[in-house]
């Protein structure tokens, strides 16, 4: 019965009935159109989905509906075709530092070390900081993430873990409003994936980030959102579903997994996508 | 006394590394095998090297067999039994006025290798004796504000090796800073490319005899009135516009071919245009660049040889054609001496080139 009331909550919510002022990310009308030979193509259409201020929200759904379309046109990497994307009212035009984005390849340079790729955003947010400070923030970060000891490793010698670590380190030193996640964690193998969550959550709980993340994973889904989102498939996708997860937080692996709703929750994503 | 031998140790131990610098991948490499496969690899390569030395000695030696017998039914159909016997004799005698002129034997090229390393040191030694006679004369003549007089003796063949690397690196310079750039706005605008691409398309296939002539053309009549010479101008503009296509294409694709992804990040992060070229799309696209330098390099020297030649600039191609032109017994050996060396010296400028890139680049690039 639990599930049925959060469904029916949901719904409301992401017709958008937040208070403006507690909305981080605001998504109206979302439109995307990618013009082909046989007409038009619409990927999104009539997507609204609003994000409070420091929630974490998981986005599921499958192949090629077009969740990482969503997130790059909120990234500002991708044109909006219709509708509008505001973060704290704002409506957005291109990408900016204030929307940071792990990818899902590291995609770090690789003729720089693990601090100098940190420091390439570092420094064009923090223009007026010291050197020194810089190099602090830097630091402070790529040690946040457990990378102390390479510093002075060029990115390409690290591993595919790794790297991922100097991306979430990279994206949260420039401090943005929003963290935009593409499946950060889909190319690694399922113990490097199990720290980097760790990892992840460890530091969004310290520093309460709105993030956005999309993900595969429907456990990872849950163990990190605060609420899950399910995108219906495409063509024409839009919001078909938002899962509140009501677990405490801080929180832990064995506790999410002990609790008695995972399983119902489990439950409602896997009837989502299976339908 | 002491600080001249220093600095000959000196001199020693960066030759030393200089070469080890080349070689590391090489010997390095040979160093982790196991050293059975190691010896393996060096035996089958001094076997290789051993055979290449045996057919060339065997086909010399067909070759002037064939030659020497036209030489002998030659003068004994035009003057008879005796004429041809003298011939004979005097072939196998050894005389270089009646040698067969053919294919020289490995021996005979090592010979002319000798002699051209000790004509250098003759030419060398005349030179520095020419310098202290003339010392003081020059010194009083600068003091006049008259030119020095300077020595206009026959170069030896290790001047030309290095006249010809310096035409080849300052026709490569001139393509270095001709292609890199214009290859890099080729490959940051497409407008630019629909721009260029005709101009390369058209440009690039053209023989480097004919761009010596374009470059004659057009230097000639700028250095009119001038007394320079302008053979080594020409041919040093020829050589750069010869090579110069391959890093225009590989810098423009390089460029234009940067990860999509570590543009992103420079989206991300708004870095301006500058940052984004130096920070990201430059060394992204450096082994491109590279490879194409590296094109360069050996398509100059290799074009170096006939536009010498043209151009009648000093250098190893004009030794060639000099050579070929003067028909002295030995002239054919010292031309086998001038391939070998036109050879070993674009192995070792692609080898330099490799150690460079793979000091300055994130992908690190095996030698074949």
């Amino acid at each position: 019965m639990s599930t049925l009331t959060a469904n029916k909550t949901a719904d409301f919510e992401h017709n958008g009935i937040f208070p403006s002022n507690e909305v981080m990310l605001d998504l109206k009308n979302l439109k995307k159109v990618y013009p082909t030979p046989k007409g038009d193509y619409v990927v999104l259409e009539d997507l609204n989905l609003q994000i409070r201020k420091e929630e974490f929200v998981t986005i599921i759904g499958h192949s090629g509906c077009g969740k990482t379309t969503m997130l790059s046109m909120i990234a500002g990497l991708n044109e909006i075709s219709g509708g509008n994307i505001s973060v704290l009212g704002k409506h957005i035009k291109g990408p900016g530092p204030d929307r940071g984005v792990i990818f899902q390849a590291p995609s770090l340079m690789p003729w720089m070390t693990s601090l100098q790729n940190v420091l390439l955003g570092v420094n064009q947010v923090f223009p007026h900081a010291t050197k020194a400070q810089r190099n602090d923030i830097a630091k402070y970060y790529l040690q946040k993430v457990g990378l102390e000891d390479a510093f002075h490793k060029k990115a390409a010698d690290l591993s595919q873990g790794m790297q991922q670590r100097v991306g979430i380190a990279r994206a949260f030193a420039i401090k943005p409003k929003v963290l935009l996640l593409d499946e950060p964690f889909g190319m690694l193998d399922s113990l490097t994936r199990g720290e980097l969550q760790d990892i992840l959550i460890e530091i969004w709980n310290k520093e309460k980030i709105t993030a956005v993340m999309i993900t595969h994973d429907v456990d990872e889904a849950i163990f990190l959102a605060d609420r899950v989102v399910m995108m219906t498939s495409g063509p024409r996708a839009k919001i078909g579903d938002v899962l509140s997860i009501d677990f405490e937080r801080p929180r832990t692996r064995k506790s999410v997994l002990e609790h008695d709703d995972y399983y119902k929750y489990r439950k409602h994503l896997i009837d989502f996508l299976e339908h | 006394m002491k600080q001249s031998v220093s600095l000959n140790t000196a001199g020693k131990i960066a030759r030393f590394n200089f070469f080890r610098f080349l070689f590391q991948g090489s010997v390095s490499k040979l160093k982790q095998m196991d050293p059975k496969v190691a010896l393996k690899k060096v035996a089958i390569s001094i076997t290789s090297i051993l055979l290449f030395l045996g057919l060339w000695y065997m086909g010399a030696k067909a070759l002037y067999n064939k030659e020497a017998d036209f030489k002998i039914n030659k003068a004994l159909e035009e003057r008879g039994q005796a004429a041809a016997d003298a011939e004979a004799a005097c072939i196998a005698s050894g005389n270089p006025d009646c040698q067969p002129n053919t294919l020289p034997s490995p021996a005979q090229v090592w010979t002319s290798f000798n002699s051209l390393l000790k004509d250098h040191g003759i030419i060398s030694a005349d030179k520095a004796a020419f310098k202290v006679k003339t010392a003081a004369l020059n010194a009083k003549r600068e003091a006049d504000g008259l030119d020095p007089i300077v020595y206009t003796g026959r170069p030896s063949f290790v001047d030309q090796i290095f006249r010809s690397l310096t035409t080849v690196f300052a026709g490569f310079l001139l393509a270095l800073f001709i292609a890199v750039p214009l290859g890099i706005f080729i490959g940051l605008s497409p407008n630019l490319k629909s721009a260029f691409n005709w101009f390369i398309q058209v440009f690039k296939p053209v023989s480097p005899v004919v761009w010596y002539l374009l470059v004659f053309m057009i230097v000639k009549t700028v250095l009119i009135g001038s007394n320079d010479d302008s053979s080594f101008t020409i041919s040093f503009i020829s050589v750069g516009l010869c090579s110069m296509w391959a890093t225009l294409v590989n810098t423009a694709m390089g460029v234009s071919s940067v990860d999509k992804d570590y543009i992103n990040v420079a989206k991300v992060l708004k870095l301006g245009t500058v940052q984004k070229i130096f920070k990201v799309i430059l060394p992204s696209s450096l082994p491109l660049i590279f490879t194409g330098l590296k094109i360069t390099l050996s398509v100059g020297w290799m074009v170096l040889i006939a536009i010498e030649l043209l151009a009648q600039s000093p250098g190893l191609g004009t030794f060639v054609w000099e050579e070929f032109q003067n028909g002295a017994n030995d002239s054919n050996a010292k031309i086998i001496v001038a391939m070998f060396v036109i050879g070993i010296i674009g192995f070792l400028l692609d080898r330099i080139m490799l150690a460079i890139q793979n000091s300055v680049s994130f992908v690190k690039t095996d030698a074949i």
